[in-house]
């Protein structure tokens, strides 16, 4: 696959379709690849990786990329095509002056899931059929990849490329039964006190490092509200709980409906709060209460709150479901 | 009905967003025909429901609402055609979102009042103020350096 | 040399909580390692190190610096501070004790900043060997020795023991005022884990890694380098990098209206932010590109500079492991060592 890929942008480049190419770089470690651009057939070959390594969503990249002029090469997964959908809906990205080719996926994973896995002091890693098998200063260690793939790939929604001028690999299907609610609706079975602890022990562990917002395809605002004075609700760091609470209501809120569930922002928390449960919250209750909805399917429709409907649900209807008082 | 002014029953606060149209001109109405409500519902009128950003709704609780009622048109009758379906749909998932965090969902209301319906203004508020005095203080989604 | 066997480890903790505050790494519901003060029943964790650095015990994330109330005509100025109560930090890590002789340099030089200085003055730092470092790891880079920590008290924990070592007078006092628990020890096994330590050290993937060319007179060429611009392109600027990191301290006074006066505090910054260095006339620093040239500069160039060599980094590897697109000051360093040469 990588070859195909290195092949197939080296051919794009060479004939001047485009003038370079967003993709993986390979670092230090096996598992530490960075979202880079390659201008060169030389640079293809010294950096370009793809493996079970690329997790990194390449979309949000091509905000900026799609407006520097010439044309850009961008390799997207499944999950990203719904990402630059949905910023194409929403005009960020120039359309005409990037070239997608749809990559096949079949779950990624990074240092920090080998980490959690019991693996460390790696010094090498190497993929064998279904499992990865990882040379440390402690010894072989294998593991199937199944057990070691971020949260997002094991509840996958789609492997269909829902935009692209080319693909490389097969073409996939949506999967609507993945199950990727089951724990948003274990939660809201929790009384409200056992969910407010759970949020209070989850979100206390914030550090306000941003990555979720920063990594986030939706959160592209040029200027943040939590980084404008103006705004009256701006805070470098979360003095208290409540400033904590309020920063993942409002960023969810703010998401809410073109958030596409890519799970790059659970992925990149240096805390691991599962961030992705608060997206799948509204993701869900916009499917039960306006019509099931996935943001980056199309370009047309119109995100759920930027619409309405003359019949739709009371806001009466929380008090009505959901957990135990 | 008056909630009992004694100095050791706990006095919440309440903000009631009301719309300038409709619900606070039921507010005014609930007046002029002195009909009585709390006086700890604090009302901050908006030109309409869909004016009220969830930022307001959580930034009442943290200066120390108890309880936060957003009053409209009923749907189909706003003064500006369509604000209050945008608030209808905006409120529904922010109350869901909230009450998913924990916090307790009576805290948080919509209630559609129109101009004419100021008794139906003045009961929804009598109300109100009961379910939050019985569920006591906001401790949730407070901050602690707001208070006194 | 002290020692105590492993067995004993909850009472030792028990006896240091009844004087003092006691903060210990422990396992959190993520199963990452974090500083939590110290209860009955808590386990010290067996990870490498935490996610937040040691940093946070003497510049904490947020700290009220003075509230200030109108009464009238007047301003009423309060000092928030509350009496610092005495605190004990135990399973301090090597690169992470070396940091605070690196924050030291900043918030102690003249003018002393005297919230820091109250915090490093009630604290006493006992730190704990490695035994099994990480591929992330690169402190030896830095002259740091992680089986022989720096620290008030420096401990080593075999399989069946606690080895305690005093290095300074509050370390002495710490340890003397729990000697009925301690008993005298041979050093053999701390040395014989040593140099297991040590040599697992010299296989690290980073144990070649160095920094020696930013040494001497090399401003001019690493800030005109090109290779900034394809280093920063993916940097997605939040600024994680900047908050696990043991040595930054950028930091931002902000005021809160809390409605009955105003709290003034302070928090910590990133130079990763849009708004670093951002003035009345403008910011000087308008790209990434430039925002994420100065962090590095300052860890490898500017920061040596003033401060006889020191670099900025301890190599604890935070950086490495929870930056979310993998960039990182090893990638940053080797990249432009190629110019230096």
């Amino acid at each position: 696959m990588q070859a195909m890929m290195i092949a197939r942008a080296k051919e794009l480049l060479e004939s001047g379709a485009v003038d370079r190419v967003l993709g993986w770089k390979t670092g230090e470690f096996v598992y530490d690849v960075t979202p880079a651009v390659f201008t060169s057939a030389e640079e293809l070959d010294a950096g370009f990786v793809y493996d079970e390594f690329c997790g990194p969503n390449l979309s949000k990249y091509l905000i900026s990329e799609s407006r520097k002029g010439g044309k850009v090469l961008a390799f997207l997964k499944p999950c990203d095509t719904y990402s630059f959908n949905q910023l194409l809906k929403e005009h960020r990205i120039l359309r005409e002056n990037v070239y997608v080719i749809g990559v096949a996926c079949e779950g990624k994973t990074d240092g920090e899931m080998l980490k959690a896995a019991g693996i460390k002091g790696i010094t090498g890693i190497r993929s064998e059929g279904g499992s990865l098998v990882a040379d440390t200063l402690y010894g072989e260690k294998t593991v199937k990849k199944a057990d070691v793939l971020h949260e997002r790939c094991l509840c996958c929604k789609s492997k269909k490329h829902v935009v692209y001028d080319e693909l490389i690999g097969e073409e996939g299907e949506p999967d609507p039964g993945c199950g990727r609610f089951d724990m948003v609706e274990k939660i809201e079975a929790m009384t409200a006190d056992e969910r407010f602890a759970f949020w209070r022990g989850e979100l206390s562990r914030c550090i306000r490092c941003n990555a979720c917002r920063n990594v986030c395809p939706a959160c592209s605002c040029e200027k943040c509200v939590f980084d404008n004075d103006a705004s009256g609700i701006a805070q470098k760091a979360a003095a208290d709980d409540f400033e904590e609470n309020m920063f993942h209501i409002i960023r969810a809120f703010h998401v809410a409906g073109r958030c596409t569930d890519c799970g790059e922002c659970s992925r990149v928390c240096p805390q691991h709060i599962p961030l992705h449960l608060l997206n799948r919250k509204f993701i869900h209750d916009i499917n039960r209460f306006y019509g099931e909805y996935q943001a980056g399917e199309d370009t047309d429709s119109r995100a759920p709150l930027n619409t309405y409907s003359t019949g739709d649900v009371e806001p009466s209807i929380v008090y009505e479901k959901g957990g135990n008082r | 009905m008056q909630v009992n002014e004694s100095a050791k029953q706990f006095k919440p606060t309440i903000v009631a967003f009301c719309c300038n149209w409709c619900s606070y001109a039921g507010a005014d109405l609930a007046g002029t025909n002195r009909l009585n409500y709390p006086a700890d519902v604090k009302i901050i009128r908006v030109p309409c429901s869909c004016r009220v950003n969830p930022m307001f709704i959580l930034r009442a609780f943290q200066r120390g609402a108890d309880g936060v009622i957003l009053c409209g048109c009923h749907p189909g009758d706003c003064h500006y055609t369509t604000g209050n379906y945008y608030a209808r749909r905006r409120m529904t998932l922010l109350f869901s979102m909230l009450d998913y965090l924990g916090i307790e969902k009576e805290r948080t209301r919509v209630e559609w009042v129109s101009a004419a319906e100021g008794a139906k203004f003045a009961a929804t508020m009598n109300e109100f103020v009961e379910t939050i005095v019985r569920l006591g203080e906001n401790k949730r989604l407070g901050d602690l350096r707001c208070k006194q | 040399m002290q020692k105590l066997s492993l067995e004993k480890l909850g009472g030792f903790f028990a006896a240091i909580a009844e004087k003092a505050a006691l903060y210990l790494p422990v396992d959190n519901a993520a199963g990452q390692a974090q500083y939590q003060r110290w209860s009955e029943g808590a386990v010290l964790s067996s990870a490498l190190n935490t996610v937040r650095s040691a940093k946070d015990f003497f510049f904490p994330q947020t700290e009220n610096l003075v509230d200030f109330k109108l009464k009238g005509k007047t301003i009423e100025i309060t000092d928030p501070r509350t009496e610092q109560e005495d605190f004990v930090v135990f399973g301090v890590r090597a690169c992470d004790a070396r940091s605070f002789s690196i924050l030291d340099k900043v918030f102690l030089a003249d003018p002393v900043d005297g919230y820091y200085k109250a915090r490093r003055e009630h604290g006493t730092i006992v730190t704990l060997a490695c035994t099994e470092p990480e591929e992330t790891c690169f402190c030896q880079s830095f002259g740091i020795d992680p089986a022989e920590p720096a620290g008030d008290v420096s401990c080593w924990k075999t399989g069946t023991d606690l080895f305690l070592r005093a290095n300074t007078e509050k370390g002495e006092a710490l340890l003397s005022s729990l000697s009925a628990l301690l008993e005298e020890a041979d050093e053999a096994p701390v040395r014989a884990q040593q140099e297991a330590t040590r040599e697992i050290l010299k296989k690290l993937p980073l144990a070649a890694f160095t920094t020696e060319s930013f040494g001497g007179d090399v401003l001019k060429k690493v800030f005109d380098s090109e290779k900034w611009a394809e280093l920063s392109q993916s940097c997605l600027g939040c600024g994680t990098c900047t908050f696990v990191c043991p040595t930054c301290q950028c930091y931002d006074i902000r005021d809160f209206d809390t409605g009955h006066g105003v709290r003034r505090f302070r928090c910590w910054d990133s130079c990763m932010y849009s708004d670093f260095t951002r003035m009345a006339h403008g910011n000087p620093r308008l790209t990434q590109k430039e925002r994420f040239r100065q962090r590095f500069m300052h860890k490898l160039v500017y920061f040596p500079a003033n401060n006889n060599g020191e670099y900025g980094c301890v190599g604890c590897g935070r950086c490495l492991a929870k930056c979310p697109i993998h960039m990182n000051i090893v990638k940053v360093a080797k990249t432009l060592e190629g110019e230096l040469k």
